[in-house]
């Protein structure tokens, strides 16, 4: 019955949030847009909203944050009643307060390692396959030895002889990241190397980078877009697996997934603490995949 | 075809080669790791006296060039020695482990793989529906939490109830039919887990041709949207899907530790961390290179079957 | 066990005294538990889910480290001496022991016991067992034990050790877990065996996944090893442990995620063994390294912080405050009434003044290897510790290679001590000059002399009186911070009754769940 209730909940404030979301960006975008917003469909206006949302708690939290980030406050696991509103942790920090500066810190090193990943994933990827020949075998081989170790351990043995700060962070895990990305845009590169068009343009004379740029890029988007809403959702979970082994984003950093990890063992009981973080990392990955599918939609031309 | 057998032939060399840098790159890795077998079989308490007598006799105080070759002469010859820690034949300890592994990420497959893809074109097919919407929201949600969460959530329904065991405990006893059942829980924490990837990867696919000229010729023509997706989309949309298939089979095999862990599987997941933990070098090389193997199979079965989808890319210069 | 009772000899007189002291210490039950009297029945398999195991676990008793192998151990295996659950040494191989002089040690070897592949026991085998963990070549954990050993030998049915110096406490050490009697040929032990003299017999054995053992039908014990059948398994996930204790998938596990404690308690489907034992968490400053030199930056440190907070929060209250003291209550020699420090950022600035510092700043390196909760703690410490002027920056650390890379490398780092039943052996091993894991580098000339002359005074008041004050330097003048004695905690099923009192040296009825424990 309370599952039942939360889903009509849930998707009551999804249809509400995604519907004010609508009119509210139809309304505020700046005039060659407004067709953009007025035929988006609810689930991406709804992704939109929940993005914008994060970006705006990201950039806010020392002013939205009741308290300190790591301040030891009371006892812990208090229950969630004023002046705590969501409780505490083990440590007797204040929950909403920890969660709140998740958004900044997570988020913006998933971000971060996600676009870096993508960078020099895809267009190492495309240039592979542009230009065949030793280049491409060298850097795919090079890849799959990469790749065929598998990811954690890859992480865990980079970090453990490279130190564990964040920058070193973001580096490996974009690192192993980009590894995924250069095979798929590789794939889809080689499958549109061989098109009439490319051959053409190869004729023109066109040069390599305006090759990968104008004629190649756009036809590989779909797929390359499309992998980077999940990506980046995978960053957040190797972030939290990299924490179970003890080299993920260093205490007393507020992080979903560290947060996840510490309060795991309460699921056992039904506990719904570990959710709250885990929730804030599903709502995000699935907004940003709405969206994603809706540019995707876009991209390949259908009209309905 | 004969170009195909000659491109299969080269890429099992290639893959040869990529063994041997493996072997390399995780042989160094494991030189840089802070510590080393003697340490970590001694533990906290260990004096440097002990250590010093514990190295002597494993052979460690040789150089690092002179181990890798030790190991590599051996490798060639097949023989790829003794666990360094325990002094069993790494066939031994390796065996049935890789046994196990191989029988949870096919069994994870086996659920995996036809739900994804079906659930793919399925979602392509109605797009924007309400069905593609909440397959979509579903897969995403599972995916977007940790492994060990969705096995504990797992747990907390199906096992804490009695429908399924906890933890997996295979002795060479169990029969199939037990095996399925015990190790249920564990297959569909991994078919959660990797069902997202490869449904959205082949919804993405076929949607991205859906837009070509000879989709809305075939269109055109009448045919059942069903046979439209199914008989011209599908085909060209193969490459992309088959990789991403191939990508998460190679993790099912390699990248299970967490749910290894957390239902207490045998599998080589664990036994590779225990050793990377321990020093143990042999037993780090030995299932690198399987892990390794693994991943170069699938890849090569992947290109050769998205070549014969797409001739094309036999002829490229 | 009459036999040493009876027979005289000072140094063992007092020993015998010691031990009763340490008998009426320690064992804290939470209320509710219900205490098993009845008498032990026969049968049952008995799943021991434990949180440690590795595929590199063996045989060879000079490595083993953690739990799993030590339970293991003690499950196919006897020592010479046991300690039995009210601390006192009870014989076990050996049927009793003597020393005139303290520096030679006479063991009587047991008669009419055989090993589980029928050979018969004999004194060389003792010999060959002990000897394995002596000498040049020896890769045993133990070894320093036996630097002042200059001979053991077997004499008709007895072996005799002779130390080059008295020490009062050997029989104690000879009760170690390393210590197992093994069957030997040609005055050497065989460490890829698992034949021993204990109550069950290996049947498989994965390491890092499962034993399996069945009862010696031959066990020399009648009132011991009561299960027909025993399975280890190695579970090192916590939740998976709870799960599997919840399923009924096993009967035992260890080491309960403090967190999830009082939920196991009130789901009622198994009960909480809480054991305060001596084992501790410490943290370790490098006393040669500044600004940590400065006794006075020490105890500023030690005045920073809340003590019962992290008793509450790190341990769920299963534990108890330690005084930066590595004696416990459960020690014979425990200075209970010494002065407490508690958290007192005032003071703490006092001190600061006192070394000449408005501030202090400095880096704690901490991972989850040194202790579970060791991370967690040193950011409690570093919170707490802002108000006193001191900023400590927490260093997570990688869990992979903490003993190599950080621990004793890095001038303040957090470390675990399971303790020790003897307080010689706790200073000796962690506190002494030169000691080789003297992890702050500590060296007090008045802590070291007291160590000697304790060793060997043979008169308990005196004796007593000498461990009091070591205690206090160290816990005023030491250079490591001890916040608490960490509880053992276990949950059993209900089916397991376990006799009214639980060893609190070690874990896991030190070790002994297997053999004493019994389905109700």
């Amino acid at each position: 019955m309370t599952v039942l209730i939360a889903l009509l909940v849930g998707l009551a404030l999804f249809f509400a949030t995604g519907l004010a979301a609508r009119v509210a960006l139809q309304a505020g975008a700046p005039a060659p847009l407004k067709p953009l917003f007025r035929d988006m469909p609810l689930t991406a206006a709804f992704g939109l909203a929940v993005i914008l949302f994060y970006i705006l708690v990201a950039i806010l939290a020392p002013v939205l944050a009741p308290f300190s980030e790591h301040e030891v406050l009371g006892g812990q696991y208090l229950p969630w009643e004023a002046p705590h509103y969501l409780g505490t942790d083990k440590l007797g920090r204040d929950m909403l307060t920890r969660l709140i500066y998740g958004a900044r810190n997570t988020v913006g090193i998933a971000f971060a390692t996600t676009v870096l990943a993508f960078v020099v994933g895809s267009i190492l990827g495309i240039w592979a396959a542009v230009t065949g020949g030793w280049i491409d075998q060298a850097l795919s081989r090079f890849v799959d030895a990469l790749m065929a170790i598998p990811a954690l351990i890859l992480s865990l043995l980079l970090l453990t002889i490279f130190g564990t700060s964040v920058l070193t962070l973001i580096l490996v895990i974009a690192a192993v990241d980009a590894t995924r990305v250069y095979r798929l845009a590789r794939s889809v590169a080689q499958g549109i190397v061989v098109m009439d068009y490319i051959e053409a343009a190869r004729l023109r004379g066109e040069g390599m980078w305006r090759l990968i740029r104008r004629e190649i890029l756009p036809n590989a988007m779909a797929p390359l877009v499309a992998e980077f809403g999940l990506r980046f959702c995978f960053v957040f979970l190797a972030i939290s697996a990299l924490s179970f082994l003890g080299l993920g984003i260093k205490p007393p950093t507020a992080d979903w997934g560290s947060m996840v990890r510490e309060n795991a063992t309460l699921i056992t009981f039904g506990d719904i603490t570990p959710l709250l973080p885990a929730g804030a990392i599903a709502l995000l990955t699935v907004a940003v995949n709405f969206v994603v599918d809706w540019q995707l939609h876009r991209a390949s031309g259908l009209k309905e | 075809m004969r170009d195909i057998w000659g491109m299969i032939g080269r890429r099992l060399l290639l893959g040869l080669l990529t063994l041997f840098v493996i072997s390399v790159v995780i042989f160094g890795a494991t030189e840089l790791l802070p510590g080393d077998l003697a340490r970590e079989l001694l533990g906290q308490s260990a004096t440097e006296e002990t250590l010093a007598a514990l190295r002597d006799q494993l052979g460690l105080n040789d150089p690092a060039p002179l181990r890798y070759w030790h190991w590599l002469t051996g490798a060639i010859q097949g023989d790829f020695g003794v666990s360094m820690a325990t002094k069993k034949p790494i066939a031994d300890l390796v065996g049935a482990r890789l046994g196990n592994t191989l029988f949870l990420a096919l069994y994870a497959a086996a659920l995996s793989v036809p739900l994804s893809l079906a659930l793919g074109v399925m979602a392509a097919l109605w797009r924007n529906s309400v069905f593609d919407r909440a397959s979509n929201a579903l897969a995403l949600t599972s995916i977007s939490f940790p492994e060990f969460f969705v096995a504990y959530i797992l747990v907390l329904w199906l096992a804490q109830s009695g429908l399924f065991p906890s933890m997996v405990r295979i002795t060479p006893a169990t029969t199939f039919g037990d095996r399925l059942y015990m190790a249920f829980l564990p297959a569909l924490t991994l078919t959660l887990v990797v069902t997202a990837h490869m449904m959205r990867m082949t919804r993405a696919a076929i949607i991205n041709l859906l837009a070509s000229p000879y989709i809305e010729m075939a269109r055109l023509k009448g045919m059942s949207p069903l046979r439209v997706v199914l008989r011209h989309a599908v085909p060209n949309a193969l490459a992309p899907i088959i990789n991403v298939v191939a990508l998460n089979l190679a993790y099912l095999i390699t990248g299970v530790v967490v749910v290894e862990v957390v239902f207490v599987y045998p599998g080589l997941g664990q036994l590779m961390v225990d050793a990377v933990t321990n020093r143990d070098i042999a037993v780090v090389q030995a299932i690198a290179l399987i892990f390794a193997a693994a991943y170069v199979l699938l890849n090569l079965i992947a290109d050769v079957l998205s070549t014969v989808t797409n001739p094309r890319l036999m002829h490229r210069r | 066990m009459s036999d040493y009772l009876t027979r005289g000899g000072l140094s063992r007189r007092s020993l015998i005294k010691g031990a009763t002291a340490l008998g009426a210490a320690g064992l804290i039950l939470p209320a509710g538990v219900r205490r098993a009297s009845a008498e032990p029945k026969k049968g049952g398999v008995f799943r021991v889910g434990i949180g440690h195991g590795s595929s590199t676990d063996g045989y060879d008793p000079g490595l083993w480290d953690q739990l799993y192998v030590q339970t293991f151990a003690a499950a196919r295996h006897n020592y010479l001496i046991e300690i039995g659950a009210d601390g006192n040494l009870v014989p076990e191989i050996a049927e009793s022991w003597d020393s005139s002089d303290g520096m030679t040690w006479v063991f009587k070897i047991r008669e009419g016991v055989a090993f589980h592949s029928g050979k018969g026991l004999t004194p060389d085998d003792v010999v060959a067992s002990l000897n394995h963990h002596r000498g040049e070549a020896s890769t045993s954990a133990v070894k320093p034990y036996f630097d002042a050993v200059t001979d053991i030998k077997a004499d008709g049915q007895n072996v005799v050790v002779t130390l080059n110096a008295p020490n009062a406490d050997f029989p104690y050490l000879m009760s170690d877990y390393h210590l197992p009697v093994m069957a030997s040929a040609d005055g050497k032990i065989d460490v890829t065996s698992s034949d021993g003299l204990g109550g069950y017999i290996v049947e498989s054995f994965e390491p890092g996944v499962q034993a399996t053992l069945n009862r010696n039908p031959n066990y020399w014990k009648s009132d011991r090893a009561h299960f027909d059948q025993i399975v280890l398994l190695s579970i090192l996930d916590a939740a998976a442990r709870l799960n599997a204790l919840m399923t009924g998938e096993v009967d035992t596990i260890d080491q309960v995620d403090p967190a999830s404690i009082g939920l196991l308690e009130s789901r009622g489907v198994a009960k909480i063994l809480s054991i305060s034992g001596n084992a501790h968490y410490v943290f370790p400053m490098d006393a040669r390294a500044a600004p940590f030199s400065d006794n006075n930056v020490r105890l500023a440190l030690k005045y920073a912080f809340d003590r019962q907070e992290m008793v509450d929060k790190i341990l769920a209250g299963h534990g108890s405050v330690s005084n930066d003291n590595p004696i416990g209550p459960a020690n014979r020699y425990f200075f209970a009434e010494m002065e407490p420090k508690t958290y007192d950022p005032d003071k703490a600035k006092f001190h600061l003044k006192e070394a000449g510092m408005e501030t202090l700043e400095v880096t704690l390196s901490a991972a989850d290897a040194a202790f579970s909760g060791a991370v967690d703690a040193a950011v409690l410490m570093s919170e707490k510790a802002a108000a006193a002027g001191i900023t400590i920056t927490v260093d997570r650390v990688p869990n992979d290679g903490y003993w190599d890379n950080i621990w004793m490398k890095k001038p303040f780092c957090a470390s675990y001590w399971g303790g020790r039943p003897v307080e010689d052996q706790m200073f000796t091993t962690a506190y002494s000059a030169g000691g080789a894991w003297n992890e702050s580098f500590w060296d007090n000339a008045r802590f070291n002399e007291l160590l000697v002359a304790a060793r060997s005074e043979l008169d308990d008041a005196k004796r007593r009186e000498m461990y009091h004050e070591m205690q206090h330097i160290v816990s005023f003048e030491g250079s490591t911070i001890i916040p608490m004695y960490n509880n053992y905690v276990m949950a059993v099923s209900n089916a397991v009754a376990t006799p009214e009192k639980i060893s609190n040296n070690w874990n896991l009825d030190g070790f002994r769940c297997v053999e004493r424990w019994w389905f109700a």
